[in-house]
Parts: C-alpha cells; structure tokens; sequence
C-alpha cells in the first residue's frame, strides 16, 4: 500500500488491447451537460433532438437537479423531418423565445443528437447564424453529444473543444488548466499552483463567458480529465503545448501531475517538497484509513466514464487492489499512457459487448465491480457487490485532499455489504 | 420544434419498455444507438428492479450508417434470441433508427425464428411513452391471444399494470383482494407479471378489468370486439370509486357483493374533528388523467379540499378531463409544458398541489407543499412497505400520503396565532418535516414599498399593509397577496394600505 512514487516496469501501455463491439451500457455525450451547465453559470445548453434526447437529460439529472435547468431540448417533431430550410426557421423561433425569457445567457451551445445528425442539420451554420442575430449579447457555439458519436464524458470533450476556436489569442506563458471540475477542487488546485509560483494559472471552461481563458503559442496546458482527447488537440493547433502526466487522482498522481507543471515551470525541488510534503502525508493517511479493507481485493471495471484506467492505478498502486478487467469506452494513449505505464491489470478491453463482459464479470466474482447505473441493481442482485460509476464523475475526487474521499467510494460498498445483517431476496 | 425542459412523458419505445420490462419470457429487440441504453436505468435504479430490462439494443454508430445497418439489426436479433431464450420477441425501433428506416419487423419476419415476433410501429415524433405502452400491449394481445373457452368459475382479467407505474404493484394485490371477495376469480394480469403463454389464455376470463386506461383501452376494446369480454370503466381508487366499481362489477357479472369495509379508514378520519384543518383547503392536481380524475372527486368529496385547478398531460384524455374540470368549476390544464403547469400553479397559489415528481420541482421552487399521485415518478415513489392505490387500503394510503405534507391542524393555528414564537413562525416549516428552525428576521421600518405590476396598472404596498399581510400564515399569504392586488386594481386603488387588505380580504369572503 501507498507505494512511493515511481514508475515500475510492467504498465499496461503495450499489452494487447480487448476490443469489442456489441450492445453497450454508456450514457451518450449529452449527458456532460448535466455539470457543465452548472459549471458555466451564465451558459445554456439547446439540444436540438427527440423526445428521447429530453428524456435521456430528465433521467440523467432529474432526480438531482431542483433549480431550473439552463438547458432544454428543441424536440424535433414530424414536420421538421420533412425540409430543413423549416427546421432552421423553427430553430431561430426557439431560440429567440429562450434569449428573451432567459436574458442572462450569454452563451449558448447548440448541442446535436443522434437524430439532428442523422438528417445532418447544419448546427454549425446555424449557429453562426444565430451569433450574427444575437450578438454581441449572446455568443452561440455548436457541438455533437450524439450518441452514434460520442459517449458520456465525451460530451464534455466535444463542448469545450468547440470553445477552443473562440478563444482570445495571446503570447503569454500561462499555464492552462483543462477540464470542469467541481469549484472546491479547482481552487485547491490554483492554491497548490500558486502556492509552488506557477501562473499566471487560467481554466478552461471558466465559470463565466467573460473569464474564458486566452491562448497561443507559449499557453502550456494540462488536462484534468483523461477524456479531452478532442481538446487537447484543438489546442495544440492554436499552438499551446500539453504538458504530459498521469491524472491527479490520489497522492501519487496528484504528485506527478503537479511534478510535471512545476518541472515545466522551472520550480525548484526544495519548493516543491516544501508545497507538497504536508497535503500528500495528509492524503496518503487520508488514504490508509478509507482504504482499510480494499487491500488485496479484486476490482473489474466495466466501460462508462473513461476515468477507468487512472482510476484502476490509483486503487492498484495505493490501494492495494487487483485489477481484472479494466474497460474503458475507448482508449486515447496519448492521454492515458503516462497512467497506462504504471498499472498492472489483467486485460484491458475498450468498448463493450455487454453479455460477454457480464459473462466475464461473473466468471471472474470480482470483489468490486464498477459499472453504470444499468448494471448496477441487477448485478448486486445476483450477488456482486458494485460501486456505481456515475459517482465518480460527480463527486469531487481530484487532488490530494479528495485523495481519501476517493478511496471511500470505492471501500463504502464493501464496508456495507459487511455490515448489512439481512440477506436481500 | 418545440422548447421543452423536462417532460411528462419519455418516447414511445419508452413505454414499449414499460411493458416489456414487466413482462416474463418476453424480449424486445431495439434498433438504437448506443445513448439510447440510457432507458435500462429507469427501471434498475428508479424502480430498484433486480434484473436488467429485456432489451437488446443493436448499438449502432456513426460509421455504420454508411454501411448495412439492417444486418447489425439482424445479428442483435439472433444473438438475443440464443441468449435469452424468449417465448416471443417484440421488435422497433427508436427515434433515431426510424430515421434510417431499417425496418426492424419486416427483417426480423425473414429471419424464420421459431418463436412468434411482434413487429411494433411506434411513431416517435408524433407520439409519446403512454402511446408507446397502450399500443404495444395491444399488439402483445392481438398477436399472441387466442380464444378458448371461458373458465368454469367466474374469472376476470386485470389489464393495464406496467413497470414505472405508480404504485401498480401494489395496486394488483389490492384489486385481487377485493375481486376475490366478491367471488371473482382473476385469469391472468397483465402486463405486469404475465408471460407469452399466459397472454394466450386472456380469452378464458369472462370480463376484464381495465385498471388503467392509459396503457390498456386498446387491448380492453380488441378483447371486448374479438372475445366477447366486456371491460370495467370505473377505476377503483378513492373510496366512492370502489363502490361505484363494486356496483359495475355486479352489474357485468350478476354476482351478489358483500365487501368488507371493516379496514376502511378514510371516511372516519375525514370526519374526525383534527380534519377540519383540511376543509376547503386549496389543492391544484396535475398528472395523468387516470389518476387525476380518481383525485378530484377524492379530493372535493372524501377530504373536504377545494379543486383550484386541473389538468393532465396525456392529450388522449383531454376531452375527459375537460369535461371533468367543468363540473369543478376550473378550466382543464392540457399540456405537457412544465413551465406552463408551473405558470398556472403559481398564479393559482394553492396550499397544495397533488402532481408527480415534475410538481415536486415546482413546489420546491415555490414553496407549496406537494404529494405525488401519479407517474412520472422517482424512486422514493418506490416504496418498500405496502401501499396501493386502489381499493379501500388505497383510499387510506391516499389519505395519509396527501396529509403528510401539509403542516398539522393545531400546528397550524399555532403558526397562527404565535407567528413571533422562535419556534412556530412562518420560516421555520412543519415540525414534523426535519430542517431546523431558522431564526425569525425582524422586518425593518423602513423597507421601500413594494411596487407590483398588476393588469396594467402600478400597485404598491404600503409599509403598514406589506407587515400586516406578512402576520397572515404563509400558506395562504400568496392567495391574500393576489386577492388583494386585484381587489385593489379593480375599485382604482393605487396604494394598498392595511384597510385596502381587510377590504379585500372581506371582499373575497363572500
């Protein structure tokens, strides 16, 4: 347990990849709206969809959400199938009776589904359209969440890889940080980046239109979430430089993360001891005491949110578990290979055929099973004890002081089926 | 196009879900892309079902789109059909894949399975879940049942029940009670627990029960058309409903009634002199019209509340309810818009709004209380202790589940009559709700009065009248509030003082 930092051989980075295809449990990219339309407070977000695209947003965040929403979907009907110079017209109307009954929106993001992609209205057109309308009040962006193109989190890669070309040029050394988290760990971050001389430090996405960050060719940024593949491209065109490193996630990735920045921006060792010497002996007790019982235990992970491959290091490497299976939707080296090169597992699959895997999971009985909100209930049922993975997207679990929190995520399904003293049917 | 934040109703294959998942030996084969899978959550995590929904979704992506998207269609068929073992397979498609026109049916017929295959049509931009739930139980039943001979004792079947709905579950053990004392046997129900095989026995009961008109009116009228099966109009639930629906039942079967009230409880209760709070209480009732209907003559009749406003979002039922709400005086409320329910709640003001779990979010937002009636709903409308709809134990489940939210009868008039207690003021909420007592704010002098914008003139409140109406309780200040400024607009005052608000208030009273 709580091995110290550095990289073993054995990481996962070259060994064969499972790859599947069948029936998938994964929530489409619409689904990233569900925080980023928290995050960025004077943003609304117009899925231009179905019936079924409204009610995937309901099911996803009704049973949280008591605020009025700032997002809402342009169902499609009948009529809208049949031309689209009309569904254009029908979408200037929606629009324009959002804006007024909303007027503190200042950006709006169209978001395609499944079926606006598939009859191919142009929301890029659109969009510029509606910016021409609407400006300078409202800036309009478009991006796809479909589920024929994305998967959850890569809603979020998608959204703010659209801000990417909006962005305010700039010849700065700033160090940008990539990714939305939730407001408590993004400000332990800037403290820990300030507390080691690092800035000036901006955010992608920030909170509000006014603060989105500038880039150019001297921005270095660093990603906080592994699925920004898309972004992370978007912005090395505009000529920043992505600064490589396993995902903050426990002690030691938050460590290496921050190492990373720091040897990026010439900080002394001595500085970087003094910064972090107090919150990683924190988080690595943080970590011992949640992870009592995870030790030796074997975990398998089932596709959902991308968070899968730093998350298995953090539980192998600190928590002492076994990894079995560890799949993901699909596999970007180029993000996750720094993490992939420190985590033993025993396959690693990307994208799902969900009978067979839940055929695998139930030969292998893993101790813990991660899996999406579909699988969950009927895997316990058949005995399995499972930690939802959605709580993983919504929780905060970054940086040293999630550190533990983290790890209790993970042992709080174990420690429950332990305690309970009645045998569910 | 249309704006939507959150909706009543999912899509049509939605409610095929509905009646799939409750369901036995059944399987549906779904042409989808991969976000659609969303829906399997519905059922494992709103309703805590132990087992996945049959549902095999093909999974398509972009990059298939180019190429044969209907043989993903038929590998997904076949695949489901070795796995599962059905005794019979429904097949559609979702929203997107209508878009590509596959044909799910016509290529699943090519396939020669030796189990029988229920092509489902379910328009989704044209209809809705409900839709999606009637039309695919009816083409269950006309698919699969066959006609026999009628049992030798007196049998019926009960018909609508599906998976996501409001309390069904308990709803069937409480109508199976009552029919059973009545003598009358119950054949099959279903949707809800039935597979293929007992479906094809429908034709042996000698009349049906159609418990919910929503997901089985098609089904109820084939049955009625094809075998001879006359079906039950009146839904049981309040407590002249069941009545009504005992005397229907004798009317169709000839059988001589004795049901046992002796556990009927809603009626004394309604009596008993710690209800008199309840009496005229403003209540607003918005769900599906089913259960909206059975909650208006309960509410009136059985709890003593005035019917504000109603309405349901299924426009199927819009005549019905219609017809309904003039009989209470109201105009009908037909939308699936949520911002226009919430608009008309909040221009209504009730003291309570009996909804589903969209209401909560409004009366969250505007501070009425709410119980919940009807589907959509959440997990906590799961319950795990018994508590059915229907029936005389349903009429004392309604009672106890509308009274819940709303302050106590005496806490009521302490709320009133010790309005600067620390403890019993306007903020500090039901005692019995949980939150801790936040501290009373002192109102100061010298606020600025309020300007409202009423019809089209300016209306300010007076200092003085903003105090006094704030010593009236809180669940009827946004009444009094109202009231008064269109008294106030009405005789051409522009300044409300504490004279203008006892005027209106004796206005009203009339």
């Amino acid at each position: 347990m709580n091995k110290p930092t550095h990289i073993e051989a054995g990481g996962c980075r070259e060994a064969p990849i499972l790859k599947e295809r069948g029936q998938r449990e994964v929530f489409c990219g619409l689904t990233g709206i569900i925080w980023l339309h928290r995050k960025m407070q004077d943003a609304f977000f117009l899925v231009v969809g179905s019936r079924t695209c409204a009610h995937l947003l309901q099911s996803a965040a009704g049973v949280m959400i008591f605020a009025e929403p700032r997002f809402g979907t342009a169902i499609m009907e009948e009529k809208d199938l049949a031309g689209l110079a009309d569904a254009h017209e029908e979408l200037d109307r929606e629009v324009a009776r959002l804006l007024e009954r909303r007027p503190d929106i200042k950006q709006l993001f169209l978001v395609g589904s499944c079926p606006s992609e598939v009859i191919k209205i142009d929301l890029g057109r659109a969009a510029e359209r509606l910016t021409q309308i609407h400006a300078p009040h409202v800036r309009v962006l478009n991006y796809s969440g479909s589920g024929i193109e994305t998967t959850f989190t890569q809603g979020e890669d998608a959204c703010l890889e659209s801000m990417v070309p909006v962005l305010p040029e700039t010849d700065a050394r700033e160090l940008l940080l990539v990714g939305a988290l939730p407001d408590v760990v993004e400000d332990q971050a800037l403290s820990l980046l300030d507390a080691l001389g690092v800035g000036p430090v901006r955010v992608l996405p920030a909170g509000r239109a006014d603060g989105m960050p500038h880039v150019g060719p001297n921005t270095k940024f660093a990603l906080l979430q592994p699925f920004l593949g898309e972004t992370a491209s978007a912005l090395s065109r505009r000529g920043a430089t992505q600064i490589e490193a396993p995902f903050p996630f426990g002690e030691e990735g938050t460590t290496m993360w921050l190492r990373a920045i720091a040897d990026e921006f010439g900080v002394d060792a001595e500085t970087f001891e003094r910064v972090t010497a107090a919150p990683r002996a924190r988080a690595r007790k943080a970590i011992a005491a949640q992870s009592e019982g995870l030790n030796g235990k074997s975990i398998f992970f089932f596709p959902d949110s991308q968070l899968e491959i730093p998350l298995a290091r953090f539980l192998t490497r600190e928590c002492g578990m076994q990894a079995i299976e560890v799949g993901a939707p699909y596999i970007h080296k180029g993000l996750v290979g720094p993490d992939m090169d420190m985590l033993e597992v025993g396959t690693v699959s990307e994208g799902q055929d969900v009978d067979l895997q839940l055929d695998r999971c139930r030969a292998a009985k893993p101790d813990l099973t991660v899996c999406g909100l579909g699988l969950a209930n009927p895997l316990e049922a058949e005995g399995l004890t499972t930690k939802w993975a959605i709580e993983l997207v919504f929780t905060p679990v970054h940086f040293y002081e999630q550190a533990g929190d983290l790890a209790g995520l993970f042992s709080r399904p174990l420690r429950r089926k332990a305690k309970l003293q009645v045998v569910a049917e | 196009m249309k704006l939507t934040v959150w909706t009543y109703e999912g899509p049509p294959h939605v409610g095929a879900m509905r009646v799939a998942t409750c369901m036995n030996g059944l399987h549906y084969v779904l042409h989808a892309p991969q976000g659609d899978t969303y829906a399997d959550l519905l059922f494992t995590m709103i309703e805590r079902r132990n087992h996945r929904p049959p549902v095999t979704y093909t999974t398509f992506q972009a990059r298939d789109l180019g190429s044969d998207t209907a043989h993903l269609f038929k590998d997904a068929c076949q695949d489901a059909y070795d796995r599962f073992k059905p005794e019979a397979i429904i097949v559609g498609a979702s929203c997107t894949a209508e878009l590509i026109q596959d044909d799910p049916g016509g290529l699943a017929e090519t396939m020669g399975l030796d189990i029988p295959v229920i092509p489902l049509e379910l328009p989704s931009y044209q209809r809705k879940e409900n839709f999606g739930a009637d039309e695919t139980f009816f083409q269950i039943v006309r698919a699969l049942a066959k006609p026999c001979d009628r049992t030798k004792r007196l049998s019926c079947n009960i018909l609508g029940p599906t998976a996501l709905g409001f309390r069904h579950r308990d709803d069937i053990e409480e109508l199976t009670g009552l029919l059973s004392e009545l003598d009358i046997d119950v054949n099959v129900v279903a949707p809800y627990g039935a597979n293929p095989s007992q479906i094809a026995r429908l034709g042996a009961a000698h009349f049906n029960v159609m418990l919910y008109p929503e997901t089985a009116e098609s089904a109820c009228r084939w049955l009625e058309r094809e075998f001879d099966q006359p079906f039950t109009k009146v839904v049981p639930i309040g407590v002249g409903a069941t009545r009504d629906f005992i005397t229907e039942v004798i009317g169709l079967t000839g059988r001589a009634a004795c049901v046992d009230e002796s556990r009927l409880r809603l009626p004394w209760y309604s009596a008993s002199v710690d209800s008199t709070y309840l009496t005229g209480k403003r209540v607003f009732l918005f769900g599906d019209a089913t259960h909206v209907k059975a909650a208006a003559r309960i509410a009136r009749d059985e709890m003593g509340f005035e019917v504000v406003g109603m309405g349901c979002y299924n426009r199927e039922f819009a005549r019905d309810i219609r017809a309904l709400a003039k009989e209470y005086g109201v105009t009908a409320l037909i939308t699936d818009d949520y911002l226009e329910v919430e608009a008309a709640i909040e221009e209504l003001a009730p003291e309570m709004i009996l909804g589903t779990q969209m209401e909560r979010h409004i009366g969250k937002r505007l501070g009425i209380p709410c119980a919940v009636i009807s589907a959509p709903v959440h997990v906590q409308d799961f319950p795990a202790r018994y508590s059915p709809q229907v029936g005389f134990e349903g009429a004392n489940v309604i009672f106890d589940t509308w009274v819940h939210p709303l302050v106590m009868g005496l806490e009521e008039h302490l709320l009133h009559m010790f309005r600067d207690d620390f403890e019993f003021h306007d903020d500090a909420g039901a005692s019995h709700h949980g939150g801790k007592a936040v501290e009373r704010v002192e109102a100061t002098a010298d606020q600025a009065p309020a300007q409202v914008q009423a019809d089209d003139q300016v209306v300010v409140w007076l200092a003085d009248a903003e105090r006094e109406l704030k010593k009236i309780p809180f669940f009827v200040r946004g009444k009094a509030r109202k009231n008064t400024e269109k008294f106030a607009c009405e005789k051409g005052v522009t300044e409300i003082s504490v004279d203008t608000l006892y005027e209106a208030k004796a206005h009203y009273a009339r």
